[in-house]
């Protein structure tokens, strides 16, 4: 079913200048926290001192007696969730897993959850208001270990908690909400056939999207009862959804414009503030500001999922595989989101394999509820596959790219959830990492090297684009896709290409839930490959209109005039193919530019303008490769990453620096996971690390270059051959990185991160051992 | 709570006189936001970890979230809406597009105030001396490549070549 994919391009695949980008540059820009209205009131949230309570009762006497405090709410102030399914971003969820994290109902189950609010005339007063408040709690026994979580007498987070995917279905309770296997071939008989089997565990640390911009809003509300959202989110629409959602105010009343986005990664794909600042303007019927501290990101907004990974593979003594077995047990925090679904689903899908079986839970934990981060649930498992391919391939004495191309899947064939594959890019990533000088490169005495690939489904979804035409030909885009990392660029370029008119005469623009069409979130690696594929959608339509209009001026039949290099030309002339309006106009043939078109609009039928709207059902997959060489100090357990390179298929990369940046920072934030990154909590449940002093994000004097492969194996199933580009980067690192610092340390960590202490321990111990 | 009395604080913004209130807990950062409406300088932190709220106090990079608007009395503020001329950015800000050594942009202000504290100090630095005197300023998108291969190149753009 391949569509004719586009291959010859003039604006596609060049690296102009982002259009918002002098607006980043000088400070002009305006993100969550730039917003300040006429009789703006500032929001304060009351947050749990406890990891797990009863709320007993709230008293907000004590608060409401400031001057100066107009407002104050609490989840009294909200629908029961009940038993309501939203539509949202790329799974439905359950509304009492995301309400009771906007405001707590009854019971709080992580420090740091919101359990009532306040509103008052200046930040430090809301500030002392919130303090006043009086939340009366009956603290309850708290489960931080996901292992103790999981057995049958832990105590429940949840008592209307039943696992999924049980069969029969469980008549009793647990902290388990979901269990998921998928198994294809005969895993006994896999293994069986095996001549050499490795099984080991592997532990990744819950850790943080640690996007530097805070969580930010201001919210408005007027007398005809128009709610007006400002905030800094990965989806305007979403934002709209949830908000209603959680409120219970109808979608219709919603006015949503997303700020600039200072990052997000998945963790802006749902409402924290936005319901509260709505209540609060409602109350006090003036305008709400809310602006989260870091402290309050690192507490209570989403992290990325802890797992445990035990992964066993079997495979002949030529090298080829024979069964993959895996066994996750995912720690998701004190509300299920289901993130443990890809890690199931996709973990080994890199290689082929008759034999797999895939087995998964998810346990609720007395932790903040997690959410998306790039790629969600797949990192965490793809460390055990990718460690352990790696352990084998040495086991074997093969070179572990040739013992991936060996095993690597291929267009036809399939993955254990039964989806074949199109054509996809793994083979030709592996070819390309082998031949990069980084692969033979020589590494000295303590140095080690590490590789790993990793697969993504990504999304497609739905999204909407309008374009208007100016009287001068100059064209206006417009969609409802945050733009958070050069997205405006890449939808100029897709125009600039259909319409055939120069990118710089192109402006995008990212507008408000009134003013476009429905867009679901910028992410799921979706925003280039659906929205885009709304905008080029849009730009035919605008050229079939353009070309109808000329044939009117010219009095011909819309098949007589084509469009070429930005201008009708009425094909009564010869040799179509790479004309120029020189040409054609030395050859006699008639000929309308853009702006010629739109000068005359008015005459010809009115302005100039297109709609598009767009469900993509064409995501494809994307293959990524990291090769990793690092050094450990012996005295000290430091890591120094030496160099580092990425290699991934993009299928057709729109603006080329922009998907090297996806996969530069992807990597980084891996190596970040991989080396320092990890959720430290207490023994009262707290977490002990929610800054960036004590939660260290990679810094530019932790890093080398990151070398970048762009492979172009065009998905047949875009127009241009886009695949996403957001996500996959921050699956091989993890595995890259560990396996690199085990070869340079002579050690075999499974437990991440592997901080300096905790190699330092294992050096030690390896030393002792060796002794 | 808030005090009694504000401060009275004279200063110099991006080379303009200024004068503003401020409470005496105020930090430098949300004086720029929130009554100067400066809002370039960013604040992710409001700890001093973060870097996005980095600006020149008399010439010396600071975290403006550490600096009380108090002790900017007499003294100079530079800001990244005071880098680049009129209707031209600073060659800092358009190596910067160049090189898209920017994702979400939230870091960027910061990145452009530190990287020209730098450039002025030492207009020729190595790859490495960039990447310490830069190890302040978080960037979470782009695993700072980009960003660095800006900065070496509007040293190298400042000094003529």
């Amino acid at each position: 079913m391949n569509m004719n994919v586009k291959t010859e391009f003039k604006y596609v695949g060049t690296r102009p200048i982002r259009p918002d980008g002098p607006d980043k540059v000088t400070g002009r820009a305006r993100y969550g926290a730039d917003l300040n209205v006429q009789g703006m009131i500032y929001g304060h949230i009351v947050r749990s001192p406890h990891a797990h309570a009863k709320i007993k009762s709230i008293d907000f006497s004590a608060a409401c007696k400031l001057p100066g405090v107009l407002a104050t709410m609490s989840a009294d102030d909200l629908p029961e969730p009940g038993d309501r399914k939203i539509p949202g971003g790329e799974v439905e969820m359950a509304l009492k897993t995301f309400s009771p994290v906007v405001m707590a109902r009854k019971k709080v189950l992580y420090h740091g959850q919101a359990v009532a609010a306040v509103a008052a005339t200046s930040p430090e007063l809301a500030a002392e208001a919130a303090r006043l408040v009086k939340v009366e709690y009956e603290v309850l026994p708290h489960i931080m270990d996901m292992h103790a979580a999981a057995r049958a007498d832990a105590p429940l987070l949840h008592d209307d908690v039943y696992t999924q995917g049980v069969d029969p279905a469980p008549t009793t309770p647990s902290n388990i909400p979901t269990q998921i296997e998928i198994s294809t071939g005969d895993i006994s008989k896999g293994f069986a056939e095996a001549d050499l089997v490795v099984e080991r565990t592997y532990f990744v640390p819950m850790c943080h999207q640690g996007y530097i911009e805070p969580h930010a809003c201001v919210v408005q509300t007027d007398e005809n009862g128009k709610v007006d959202i400002w905030c800094s989110t990965q989806g305007a629409f979403m934002v709209r959804t949830l908000t209603a959602a959680v409120t219970g105010i109808d979608i219709g009343r919603f006015k949503v414009t997303a700020s600039e986005i200072g990052g997000g990664f998945g963790g802006k794909t749902t409402v924290y503030l936005e319901p509260v600042a709505v209540v609060l303007s409602l109350k006090s019927g003036r305008p709400v500001k809310m602006v989260m501290s870091r402290d309050d990101v690192f507490r209570a907004t989403g992290p990325a999922a802890a797992a445990e990974t035990r992964v066993k593979i079997g495979v002949t003594r030529d090298g080829r595989i024979t069964a993959i077995e895996t066994d996750i047990l995912m720690d998701c925090g004190a509300y299920t989101s289901h993130p443990i679904m890809a890690g199931v689903l996709f973990n080994s899908a890199c290689y082929r394999c008759e034999n797999v079986r895939s087995f998964g839970r998810e346990v609720l934990t007395n932790k903040p509820r997690v959410y998306a981060y790039r790629a969600p649930g797949i990192p965490q498992p793809v460390v055990a596959v990718e460690c352990v391919v790696n352990e084998i391939a040495e086991r074997l004495n093969m070179d572990p790219i040739d013992f991936r191309l060996l095993n690597a899947v291929d267009e036809g064939d399939v993955m254990a959830i039964g989806i074949p594959f199109q054509a996809i890019g793994l083979k030709q990533v592996l070819q390309e990492a082998k031949a990069h000088p980084h692969y033979t490169a020589e590494l000295k005495a303590g140095q080690g090297r590490g590789v790993a690939v990793a697969f993504w489904i990504n999304a497609g979804m739905q999204s909407s684009a309008t374009i208007n035409v100016s009287e001068d030909g100059s064209v206006n885009i417009l969609t409802g896709n945050p733009d958070i990392g050069g997205s405006r660029a890449s939808m100029a370029l897709m125009a600039a290409e259909v319409l055939g008119i120069p990118v710089e005469t192109i402006r995008p623009s990212v507008v408000d839930t009134d003013s476009v069409g429905f867009c679901d979130v910028t992410g799921g690696s979706r925003t280039t490959l659906a929205t885009g594929g709304a905008v080029i959608k849009a730009a035919e339509t605008l050229v079939k209109e353009l070309r109808k209009r000329a044939a009117a001026i010219w009095s011909l039949d819309i098949e007589e005039v084509d469009w070429t290099g930005g201008m009708a030309v009425a094909k009564s002339g010869t040799g179509l193919e790479n004309m120029n309006r020189e040409d054609a106009a030395t050859r006699g043939d008639k000929t309308l530019t853009l702006a010629d078109l739109a000068a005359r609009a008015g005459a010809t039928g009115g302005p100039l303008c297109a709609v598009a709207s767009h469900n993509a059902h064409n995501a494809a997959p994307s293959f990524a490769l990291n090769i990793c060489d690092a050094q450990v100090d012996r005295e000290t357990g430091k890591v120094d990453i030496l160099r580092y390179t990425c290699v991934q298929d993009a299928g057709k990369a729109i603006h080329p620096a922009y998907v090297e940046g996806q996969m530069q920072g992807g990597a980084v934030q891996g190596i970040g996971w991989a080396l320092n990154e990890e959720y430290i909590f207490n023994e009262q449940g707290r977490l002990d690390n929610p800054g960036f002093l004590d939660y260290r994000i990679p810094v530019a004097s932790d890093l080398p270059m990151i070398d970048t492969v762009i492979v172009e194996v065009p998905n047949p199933l875009h127009p241009y051959g886009v695949r996403g580009v957001g996500e996959v980067p921050i699956a091989p690192p993890m595995p890259a990185v560990v396996t690199a610092v085990n070869r340079a340390a002579g050690t075999r960590l499974c437990h991440l991160p592997l901080s300096p202490p905790k190699l330092l321990a294992a050096i030690e111990a390896a030393e002792a051992g060796t002794a | 709570m808030q005090s009694q009395r504000k401060t009275h604080v004279s200063t110099t913004v991006n080379g303009e006189p200024r004068e503003f209130l401020c409470e005496p807990h105020q930090v430098l950062s949300d004086v720029l936001r929130n009554t100067l409406n400066l809002t370039g300088t960013k604040e992710g932190c409001n700890t001093g970890d973060c870097g996005a709220c980095s600006v020149l106090l008399d010439g010396t990079l600071v975290c403006s979230c550490l600096v009380l608007a108090a002790e900017v009395e007499g003294k100079g503020v530079v800001t990244v809406e005071g880098i680049g001329e009129e209707g031209k950015l600073h060659p800092i800000q358009q190596k910067l597009l160049e090189h898209a050594g920017l994702q979400c942009g939230i870091c960027t202000p910061g990145i452009v105030i530190a990287s020209r504290a730098l450039l002025e100090k030492n207009p020729d630095p190595s790859e490495t001396e960039v990447r310490y005197w830069l190890a302040g300023n978080l960037c979470r998108c782009t695993g700072y490549d980009k960003i660095i291969r800006a900065v070496l190149d509007a040293g190298a753009v400042m000094r003529g070549q």
